[in-house]
Formats: C-alpha cells, structure tokens, sequence
C-alpha cells in the first residue's frame, strides 16, 4: 500500500527531501510517489512524512484513497466559509 | 555644515531618537562597522534604497510551517507580495542569472534568498547558490530570510558562506499569540499544530537570533502587524528583538484579501490602515532603529525597491546572455561609488537643508506636521511624473525636519473599468491610497488629476522636478506654514487661520 499525491499538489518540493523511502520525484503536472518504493514511513517515523509537512488539502491520498489532510485540516478554514468565500469572489 | 545627519554619535546619543537627522535617522546612531556594511544596502538603508538594488531568487520553494497570511497554492505574475513566484530555479540557473542581473544593473548590490518557501528549509538549495556566488560575484552581499525554525541548526553554515545578513520575520514572542497566526509547523519529523506549535517556533527564533547575534552577524526583525492579533504585542517584541542584538526592526502591514486564499484573507481579518501603521512604527521607533521603506518584494523580485524587473531577466532571456563578469565587476564598482558619493553628498545637503528651513520659519507657536507623498523612480530625486507613479513614498514634513514615513503601493491588482465592473477610477483609487497626504510632489501632473487631488484636498505640486526629496519636501512645507497652515480640524471646516 501507497501514498499517492494528486493533482492539487502545487509542487512546492516540502515532501521530496523528507520522504525517508526516496519514493517521491519531481514530476509534471505534478510530484508523484512510486508506489513500489512507498512504505508509508512504516518503521522510520510514527507520522507518513510526506503528509505531515505537505501544505495542501487533499493533495495527497492515504492507501484508502482519502484525503490525508483534510479540508481545514491544516489552514484553520472551515469548508463551509471557504464555498462561500470562493461564491463571492466568483459572483463579483 | 552644522547639522551632520550622519556620522554623529557613536551609538545611543542624543540623536538616536526620531526627529533628528530626517532621512538617515534610521541608521545614524548605529556603530560605524554597522553603518559601513549597510550603507549600500537599499533593504537596510533607506538612503540607499533611493540609489541601490536587490533582488531574489527563487530557489527555496519548500516551507517547513504554515502561517495564516500565506497560501503555497498562489503563483501570479501580476501579484506582488513575499511567497509568490513565477518561475523556481536550480541553484545553477540562479547564479546564472544574479550575473546576468548584475553585469546589467550596476546598481544591484545584494542578493537576497527569501522563498517562495523558507530558504533554510532547502538549505541544500540555497547554500549551493550561495556557495557559488562567494566564488563567481564576490561584489554581491548575501542575505537570507528565514522564519527562524531551522535557524539554530543552520548558524555554522550561514557564517562559513561570510552571508553578513540574516532576516528574521518574528510576529509574536508569546505562544498564546503566536497560536492565532501560525496553524503548525513541520518539527522533529511531526506536524505539529496550535500553541505547542508556536512555542517551538519562538524559542528556535529567539535561540536563532542570540546566536547570529554573537557571532556578529547584522540581523534584521521583520514582523507582520495584524491588528487584533498581535497589533499591541509588537512593542514588546520590538524590545525583546533589540535587547538581544537585533539591529534593526521592520514592522510591516498584514496583506489579505479573500482572492489570495489565506486564512486570514478568506475569514476576512484587516489589515492596519496607513495611520495604524505609523503609529505602531513611531512607538517602536523609541526602543528600536525601524525601518519604514520596506516593499513587501516578492521572493523573485530584481531591481530598485518598489519596482520589478524580472520579466527582463526570466531564464530563457538569461541563457542567451554572455556576461563578460570581471569587465563588469569593474563598471560596477565604478557605477556604485559614484552613487555612494552622491548619496553622500545628498545627506550632508540636506543636513544644511534642515538648520537654515528652522532658522527661516521660526514659529511663534509648534506648526503641525503635514504628509506629503513624492513621486520617484530613484536617486533621492523628485522624477516621476504623478501618472506614471506605481507607489508613492510617503514624508513627513515638520518646523523641525523632513522624515521618511512609508511608501504606499497605487493599487495595479485591478485597473477597474469595462473588465469587472468595478465603478472606481484609477485616479480615484490613488487619491484614495493618499489619504491623510496634503501634498503630492511630482516632475509633472496631467489636468485632470491636478483638479481632482485639488478636489480631494491633497496640493499637487511640479515645481520641484528633479530636486532632492527631503529638500523639496521642506520647501513646500515652508511655502504651506508661510501660507498660513491651518489645524487639521480646521481644514476640514474649511476655516483658515495664519499659523
């Protein structure tokens, strides 16, 4: 089983140095994981380490095909007042 | 000459303090080895940021923590604030182009490394560039701007790079505070979040900045003042910053807008008005030397403060570049002592400047001090004309001196109009970004603005095109408390009453 990043990464580079499997290479659109090198940091860390310093909600999918970091997770910003925000500027 | 702006006390006097020595009052009670490593640097000097350039380059791109004014996803070209590029580079396409940069803008005196993410979280990125620089261009200075995290852990290496400059943004050195802007950081293989999060992060800053501070190396605080959360901290920090070595504070306004996607931004948290700013500036300014001209520069922005250059040298333009360093090592050296004579003789100018304008007016009674904004594009000169204006620098005028306030941006996001129904002008909207200024000095100024800042309040003046700024600035003034300048309560009455 893998981490898998998807395409709302913004290839910010944070996870590549970190990932102790060097499963993690740059890549277009987007940063990928190899999926055979992926352990889930299982015996390095207690934390995938890729998820805890990735920035983005929902830009990386647990071995379930969740997101890790879900919305509001790591912003702070309920999903309720990001839809609403986002409606407002759209309707201006 | 009888009033020396600069070159006076060795370090606290009687000068130290605002009000004295108008333009250079920010660098003129530091130590002269202070005062020699910034006296070119357009960051840390506001003379010198009237005749000398930077830039960045955007090879840092991974942050190790999260703070509420910042979103990662956000890449413009149009957009100017710290954290947002267009283009990441490797540390050998960034050398390349810092030489194409400074063969071609002989004013260009240092290079800075600030992001887009936090430079220490790639140290192996930035210290390659850095590495190479000390090698290729040693007539560049080096600086960095971290968020302090990894700053303990990374001091031996700064040092052996000879980097003299270090920036350190410190927005808070209570965790209760800190918990409210920084949502979490990435510590010690953990994510981790809240106030234990802010904890980690103050101690690491505050550790960071004691070692810098033994070792010798100039650091500057920058702080974020978000009103509300940490507005009425800041005094305290500015102590706490410069009792441990800091030599230099720069508080600068919190940027959020719902469209930039921050936490702050979308959960609709203000940012300081012009007069909130200064206020917190001034109260600062007794504990501190503060800095007031910072642009809040994108982490790839090149060329004077306030302006942007860096479509002239994207990489594809730099690749075709072949850059002769040692000639222009020399041209450059030429280029900025000729400046430095200049900003030389601008500050002991102006020093004159100040003893004849209180000896001329001598007021019966205080005159109050006016704002006047100044339009420039550099060398301590009044030179651009109003409309072609991107900010305006802002001064305060007094019967004592003439200082530098801050700069305000004329808002570029958005040029209104047809393309999104947005009913105000341009012209409105820079009137607007004038508020409180009773002046506007320019080389010159169309009709229709002239009315309209007229209408606004605000006297347009082209008389002194091409003369120097604090010298100009004290002449209208002169000209105003002549004229008789009213109290601002009056004014707004319309009531005119000789001073």
């Amino acid at each position: 089983m893998a981490y898998e990043i998807i395409e709302s990464c913004v290839n910010c580079w944070a996870c590549e140095p970190v990932c102790p499997s060097k499963a993690i290479y740059e890549a277009r659109p987007h940063f990928l994981i190899d999926a055979k090198k992926c352990t889930e940091c299982d015996g390095d860390y207690a934390d995938p380490q890729c998820v805890s310093i990735c920035p983005i909600e929902g830009a990386i999918l647990d071995p379930f095909g969740e997101w890790a970091n879900p919305a509001g997770a790591l912003t702070g910003i309920p999903p309720e007042r990001m839809r609403e925000a986002m409606a407002e500027i759209q309707a201006r | 000459m009888e009033l020396k702006v600069i070159g006076q006390e060795a370090s606290g006097g009687g000068c130290s303090s605002s009000g004295c020595g108008g333009g250079s009052e920010q660098i003129a009670h530091l130590p002269d080895s202070i005062r020699d490593k910034i006296k070119d640097h357009p960051c840390f000097s506001e003379d010198a940021h009237h005749h000398f350039a930077r830039m960045h380059v955007a090879v840092a791109p991974a942050c190790n923590i999260q703070c509420h004014y910042c979103n990662r996803k956000y890449d413009c070209s149009n957009e100017s604030r710290p954290g947002v590029v267009s283009e990441l580079l490797g540390p050998d396409q960034a050398v390349k182009k810092v030489i194409a940069v400074a063969a071609n803008i002989p004013q260009m005196t240092v290079l800075g490394i600030a992001g887009p993410g936090d430079p220490l979280a790639n140290p192996e990125r930035t210290f390659e560039t850095f590495r190479q620089l000390t090698d290729k261009a040693p007539d560049i200075k080096l600086c960095v701007s971290t968020n302090g995290l990894s700053l303990p852990e990374h001091v031996d290496e700064l040092c052996k790079h000879n980097i003299d400059h270090v920036t350190i943004t410190i927005n808070c050195i209570d965790p209760d505070v800190g918990a409210k802007i920084y949502p979490w950081i990435f510590w010690k293989n953990r994510r981790i979040k809240g106030r234990k999060a802010a904890e980690i992060l103050i101690e690491q800053q505050q550790k960071g900045l004691e070692m810098l501070a033994k070792r010798g190396v100039l650091v500057k605080v920058n702080s974020v003042m978000i009103p509300g959360v940490n507005d009425q901290h800041l005094e305290e920090v500015s102590k706490v910053v410069k009792a441990k070595g800091a030599f230099l504070h720069n508080v600068m306004p919190l940027i959020a807008e719902a469209e930039h996607g921050t936490f702050y931004g979308i959960m609709g948290q203000r940012g300081p008005t012009h007069e909130e700013l200064q206020e917190l500036q001034d109260k600062c300014a007794g504990d501190m030397n503060m800095m007031r001209h910072c642009r809040q520069c994108r982490a790839d922005a090149v060329g004077m403060l306030g302006e942007d250059r860096g479509d002239e040298f994207t990489m594809d333009k730099v690749e075709d570049m072949h850059i002769d360093y040692e000639a222009a090592m020399v041209k450059r050296a030429e280029y900025q002592q000729a400046a430095l004579a200049t900003l030389e003789a601008q500050r002991n100018h102006t020093g004159e400047t100040f003893v004849s304008l209180a000896s001329l007016i001598k007021p019966k009674k205080e005159t109050r001090p006016v704002l006047m904004a100044v339009a420039t594009t550099g060398g301590g000169v009044i030179n651009q004309h109003f409309g072609h204006a991107r900010e305006f620098l802002i001064y305060e005028a007094s019967a004592n001196d003439v200082r530098f306030i801050g700069h305000r941006k004329v808002d570029l996001y958005c040029s209104g109009g047809d393309t999104c129904g947005d009913a105000e002008t341009v012209l409105q909207k820079i009137i607007r970004s004038l508020d409180g200024c009773e002046a506007v000095l320019c080389s010159k100024i169309g009709f229709e603005p002239w009315g309209q800042l007229e209408e606004a309040g605000i006297i347009p003046n082209g008389e002194h095109a091409m003369e120097p700024i604090e010298e100009a600035v004290a002449a209208v003034y002169a000209e105003m408390v002549a004229n008789g300048l009213p109290d601002k309560g009056e004014e707004k009455t319309g009531l005119r009453m000789g001073a």
